[in-house]
């Protein structure tokens, strides 16, 4: 081997060892700022060893009580007494639904007519554009529970506040994704639309909703699903729907009741993540083929 | 094209238009059926907030009443005030970070061996395959919030109840996720570590970790600024954090300290959120964020 050969394997080896030796080194610092905040998290949580030890073995206690003593040869009696209150909850659950899907639908209102001066592309006017975002910004920052809890205290109990709690935050939310949707407008027929005399509430109607408007739907379908969630559990404030009733079932240790509304919660919930998921495919396929 | 109307002055004359509107009728806007089809819809949409806005008991009484029950406390709110329970508040929040901290590292923990469990090409049997994913939906269909309330109700109330309740929830989407990394490794890499005669666990290690690491950590530090979110207002059911001083506040109607204390979560919410994007793009470089 010559020299010069020698010298760059040489070269080779310093290097490699040296980035191994930062990479080691910063491994090392991840590993220790990790297990502090671990160490910190569990002081500060209550978390410790004994607590896990009585605690998730409880937890899984608990949870398999909630489940129903059913049997073969009295499948029928069993299911009817496990179920004892499907009218009504089903009709609290429709409650949900309703609000959940109100609340899409005005959000979606709000947010379509807040996006387009929330965007700095459409809106010249510079002011505006930062009031409009600061305003969204505030209503999705709150929480919906927070929102629920507020809302009951102004409106008094029952759905009127909880729908009222996720359509303001869900505006936020909508606006901002919706804002973003506009930012990547195509500017060609936003100028077109402009440019055979149309006012600047034409232009967005004309110009610039009909290419983003399936983005939109997209985005109030995953909404819809999340809203539907957070009406699950308004009840726990009494915002409405069925929360409520796995409130008092959990609160009054009625076991096999709360396994029986949650798994109805879970149903309903799966039910409409699949449809929205459906619909959802088929909106972006005929946005991507036009 | 050969058009004999187009003479570059003149607009096409009423007969042309009729021609161009028979030959083109896609061009001159719907067609009735969809017209038709376009009202039907809206119609229905009409209809359905009518009906919702009865449901939920709307009337122009209410809403007036609220919104002057909201503006009355509204001048409540400022200025924002910690009323001498700074150092409660404080701790509220610590508890509230530390709750999501140990609920995602939990959910992560419990999520890899359940992601490997639930990828198509670590387990190839179809049932087994349908019935992970399906448990892993339905943890997922369960609100992080119905979950604090049974811990509360299991474990007693407290930040540990909050805790499990957040990694139960997240444990079925994070599993889903992962699983999803993993079905999506290129085989390229592991065969090549593979050739160069490697065992499976230097395989493993070395063809599909690199690969699927980036995206853990990714999802991981995303749904730990989530679950900073969902934990201040787990204690609106009792599983500790800022959730229960704030809805305590506004119980009693001390708006000053509910304002003071949404304003701290939203600061903190932000410099958590600017954190974890900070460390996302260090440690794995741009990456999109889950859906």
């Amino acid at each position: 081997m010559t020299l010069a050969a020698v010298d760059a394997v040489d070269r080779f080896e310093h290097a490699w060892a040296a980035q191994r030796r930062e990479k080691r080194r910063a491994v090392a610092l991840g590993a220790v700022v990790l297990t502090v905040c671990v160490a910190a998290s569990a002081w500060m949580a209550e978390v410790n060893v004994r607590n896990l030890v009585d605690g998730i073995p409880g937890a899984f206690d608990y949870i398999w009580r909630t489940v129903p003593v059913l049997r073969i040869e009295t499948f029928r009696t069993d299911m009817a007494e496990w179920y004892w209150g499907f009218g009504k909850w089903s009709k609290l659950l429709f409650e949900t639904v309703v609000v959940a899907g109100l609340a899409t639908l005005l959000a979606f209102a709000i947010a379509y007519v807040a996006c387009f001066p929330a965007s700095a592309n459409l809106n010249p006017n510079g002011w505006s554009v930062w009031i409009v975002r600061r305003a969204l910004e505030v209503a999705r920052a709150v929480p919906t529970l927070v929102y629920a809890l507020i809302f009951v205290f102004a409106f008094g109990l029952g759905a009127l506040p909880g729908m009222l709690a996720v359509m303001v935050h869900s505006a936020g939310a909508l606006g901002k994704l919706f804002a973003e949707v506009n930012e990547n407008v195509d500017p060609r027929s936003v100028e077109g639309v402009q440019a055979a005399g149309a006012s600047w509430w034409q232009t967005m109607r004309y110009g610039v909703s009909p290419q983003v408007m399936p983005n939109y739907a997209s985005y109030a379908l995953l909404r819809f699903e999340i809203n539907v969630r957070e009406a699950a559990v308004l009840g726990f404030v009494g915002a409405g729907g069925i929360g409520e009733e796995l409130l008092l079932a959990v609160r009054q240790f009625i076991y096999p009741e709360i396994s029986a509304i949650v798994l109805m919660i879970v149903a309903t919930v799966a039910v409409i993540d699949i449809v929205c998921e459906r619909l959802r495919t088929r909106l972006m396929g005929g946005a991507n083929r036009a | 094209m050969t058009a004999p109307h187009t003479s570059t002055s003149a607009l096409p004359g009423s007969a042309e238009i009729a021609a161009l509107r028979a030959r083109h009728p896609g061009a001159f806007g719907a067609s009735p059926a969809i017209r038709a089809r376009r009202w039907a819809a809206a119609g229905a949409v009409a209809a359905f907030i009518v009906f919702g806005l009865w449901w939920v008991g709307f009337s122009a009484e209410r809403i007036w009443n609220g919104l002057f029950k909201l503006g009355w406390l509204f001048q409540f709110l400022f200025p924002p005030s910690h009323g001498g329970w700074l150092l409660y508040f404080l701790e509220g929040m610590g508890e509230t970070l530390a709750m999501a901290f140990l609920g995602t590292l939990l959910a992560a923990l419990g999520a890899i061996p359940l992601g490997f469990l639930a990828a198509r090409n670590i387990v190839s049997n179809r049932f087994f395959h349908f019935g992970v994913r399906r448990s892993l939906d339905g943890l997922r269909g369960v609100d992080a919030l119905i979950w604090a309330l049974v811990f509360v109700s299991a474990v007693g109330l407290g930040p540990f109840a909050g805790v499990m309740a957040l990694a139960m929830s997240d444990v079925g989407t994070l599993a889903k996720l992962f699983s999803e990394a993993i079905e999506n490794v290129e085989r390229e890499q592991s065969e090549g570590v593979r050739a160069a005669g490697a065992d499976r666990a230097t395989e493993t290690r070395f063809g599909i970790l690199p690969q699927v690491l980036p995206i853990f950590v990714s999802n991981v530090l995303y749904y730990f600024e989530s679950n900073t979110r969902s934990a201040t207002v787990l204690g609106v059911v009792g599983a500790g954090g800022i959730g229960l001083a704030l809805s305590d506040r506004i119980r009693i109607n001390d708006w000053d300290q509910v304002c003071f204390i949404v304003i701290m979560i939203l600061v903190t919410v932000s410099i958590i959120d600017l954190l974890s994007r900070i460390l996302r793009e260090r440690l794995v470089g741009k990456q999109p964020l889950p859906a």
